[in-house]
């Protein structure tokens, strides 16, 4: 086991670090130029040119890449020679001269909201999802089975921008059950937090839970047609234990791989619908740095993002060997 | 969120005791007794031709999505006169805010638009997924792995957020490349994208099945005769994995729909005059309170034509692997 958590922890860096590599190549061939950022309306050459040594952009893309991963782990200094040098601490993600901040610092802003959002659609989804999976396939064929595939279907096959907007059309224009959302952490005041979330918990939470719905249909008619289940029906055990013990336990492997990975997908930002709800997230954050060609955002969110991504791979993987015996972690 | 599961059975169709008759035949005959499936089928067909002719409609409606009317429009504000976003004899389902354009023009040029982005990136999808899932899966060792890491470092991206950064500057090359300017360039560099980031999905399954595939007597025997590598992998191998290609073709087009949808809604589809339903609901944020229409009428045609596709995608799925699905 010890061994296998190695192996793949190693291989985890490896494709972290090939990934941060790529995003550099890749973001190098923006023209977008962030020197141009830091220098106001009076540009004129020989400043842009200062600018750029200063933020090092004058350097081959290899070195760039080079001077961020050392900064990554040492802390970095913009301009060190100029008289207004820029320190940026060490885990230094980069450094926004559009904004004046450093680029964690902005993300680790950004967050709270973006966790808020993704905790509260995940727990809501996967009850949904899993209940109601359940629920259809044990009535398989009967016409409550039919209603909740329908409803999937309608629900995987809605834009997640256009039920967006329909919520706050409905909802907060037409009935003002709510008002419009304006985002505040739940510990400064409870229940603007809560008026605000609910609709973007909902949205996001059906899109997500019509999948849930269908894929834990699917394992639990695998599942139930195994034949332990026809050996614990046989010993006699009330059916509640055998669904509950027996099948549920074996079939939800595959929903945990995937509701982890989802998850890790969130926490880098829905960016949609952050935007349409107007959170402060991660997401949200992500496009405002797109309009203003905001370089270094973008890439710390792009590295911030895939980190989770991978992270979640590996701990859904170890989680699959504890929850299913049958998981031989063995090279 | 992954919508693809792994399909198993293939192998199990080609070895059904109906021997004299071919996959196709089996398949579309389970289809055509699914009587919801066929209506959807024609309900897509019908959208296909709507969106080929769709400027022969407009000239027989007299309306097109291009042309400005001011008469259309109130003097103050630029909002649409009349009930419903402007709806009317000559424009029957409104117009746009501020310039008078016709919506219903609007809706068959941005299905033109939708249908041609989702459809090809679906076909370039299936042609980079397949061809290198069976090569990973063949060749093994150092190319698969190599594949291998390349699809895990494409999935591990959140490609929402790069296909936005890069959409300016990736544009741009297109059209230094040639592709002419503006749309055309913004079209194909949605395509491209969706391409790029949807062929490994498909390559994971491909290449599972050729594992178990490339162990069959078949496949042995054809190497023992000497058979080329190719026609091994395209001849030999490649007919036996298009039960679940196929099955992935029908259930990606109507996700390349939506996320074409919400690229346009977030700002990088096609520009003005052109448009899309993205691009329509994205114009809408400003004006749904006032004029509704404007939210509801792309919207629903876009429900519609992503719950058809994907309709038609269970069904074949389904018709393709009964065990698979509905069970």
């Amino acid at each position: 086991m010890s061994a296998y958590v190695v192996r793949r922890v190693i291989s985890m860096i490896i494709l972290l670090l090939l990934l941060t590599l790529v995003v550099f190549i890749l973001f190098s061939l923006l023209p977008a130029d962030p020197a141009r950022l830091t220098c106001g309306k009076g540009c004129t050459p020989a400043v842009l040119e200062a600018n750029r040594h200063k933020l090092g952009l004058d350097l081959p893309v290899i070195q760039q890449y080079w001077e961020f991963m050392k900064g990554l782990f040492v802390g970095r200094i913009y301009a060190a020679d100029s008289p207004d040098p820029v320190v940026c601490n060490a885990p230094c993600l980069g450094y926004s001269f559009k904004r004046g901040e450093e680029v964690l610092v902005l993300i680790k802003d950004r967050l709270p909201a973006t966790i808020w959002l993704a905790l509260g659609a995940f727990i809501l989804w996967l009850a949904a999802g899993i209940s109601v999976g359940v629920y259809a396939a044990l009535r398989r064929g009967r016409w409550q089975d039919k209603t909740v595939m329908g409803i999937s279907l309608a629900g995987y096959s809605l834009p997640s921008f256009f039920l967006g907007l329909m919520a706050i059309f409905f909802i907060v224009i037409r009935l003002q059950l709510l008002p419009y959302p304006s985002y505040v952490s739940p510990f400064e005041n409870p229940i603007q937090f809560f008026q605000t979330m609910l609709l973007p918990w909902i949205v996001l939470a059906i899109l997500y839970a019509a999948f849930y719905m269908r894929l834990t249909r699917n394992q639990m008619l695998e599942v139930l047609g195994e034949d332990y289940i026809r050996t614990a029906r046989a010993k006699g055990l009330p059916e509640r234990i055998v669904i509950r013990k027996h099948a549920l336990r074996a079939g939800l492997t595959p929903i945990v791989t995937a509701a982890g990975l989802d998850l890790a997908g969130l926490l880098g930002g829905a960016i949609i619908t952050e935007s349409i709800f107007s959170l402060p997230g991660l997401g949200s954050l992500a496009v405002n740095s797109v309009n203003d060609a905001d370089l270094p955002v973008i890439v710390g969110i792009t590295l911030v993002t895939a980190t989770f991504i991978i992270v979640a791979n590996l701990i859904v993987d170890l989680l699959y060997a504890v929850i299913d015996p049958r998981v031989r972690l063995v090279s | 969120m992954s919508k693809t599961g792994v399909i198993d059975g293939p192998a199990a169709l080609a070895s059904d005791e109906v021997a004299s008759r071919s996959l196709r035949q089996i398949v579309w005959a389970r289809l055509r007794r699914d009587r919801l499936a066929m209506v959807c089928l024609i309900i897509l067909i019908f959208l296909y031709l709507i969106a080929i002719f769709a400027p022969l409609i407009c000239d027989l409606l007299g309306v097109d999505p291009y042309s400005f009317d001011k008469e259309s429009i109130s003097d103050s504000g630029g909002g649409p006169v009349g009930a419903w976003g402007g709806i009317s004899t000559e424009h029957p389902l409104g117009v746009e805010w501020g310039t008078g354009r016709d919506i219903f023009a609007q809706l068959l040029y941005g299905l033109r638009i939708s249908l041609l982005i989702a459809t090809t990136a679906t076909i370039l999808t299936v042609f980079f997924g397949t061809v290198l899932g069976i090569v990973s899966g063949y060749a093994r060792g150092k190319t698969d792995a190599v594949i291998g890491r390349i699809m895990d470092l494409i999935l591990a991206f959140p490609f929402l957020l790069i296909i936005l950064a890069l959409s300016g500057v990736l544009t741009q090359r297109l059209t230094d490349l040639g592709v002419p300017d503006g749309n055309p360039s913004r079209i194909m560099y949605l395509i491209i994208v969706l391409s790029i980031f949807g062929w490994p999905y498909l390559a994971r399954i491909v290449r599972g099945q050729v594992l178990s595939v490339r162990e069959r007597e078949f496949v042995e025997a054809s190497i023992a005769m000497g058979a080329s590598r190719y026609r091994i992998l395209f001849k030999e191998i490649l007919p036996n994995l298009w039960a679940p290609i196929l099955v992935y073709a029908t259930l990606t087009l109507p996700t390349y729909i939506g996320t074409e949808a919400a690229l346009s809604f977030l700002g990088i589809g096609v520009l003005p005059p052109d448009t899309s339903f993205g691009g329509m609901l994205g114009n809408s944020v400003s004006y749904f309170s006032v004029v509704p229409s404007y939210l509801f009428i792309p919207g629903t045609v876009l429900v519609v034509l992503v719950v058809t596709f994907n309709l038609v995608g269970d069904a074949v799925r389904d018709a393709l692997d009964p065990r698979a699905g509905r069970v």
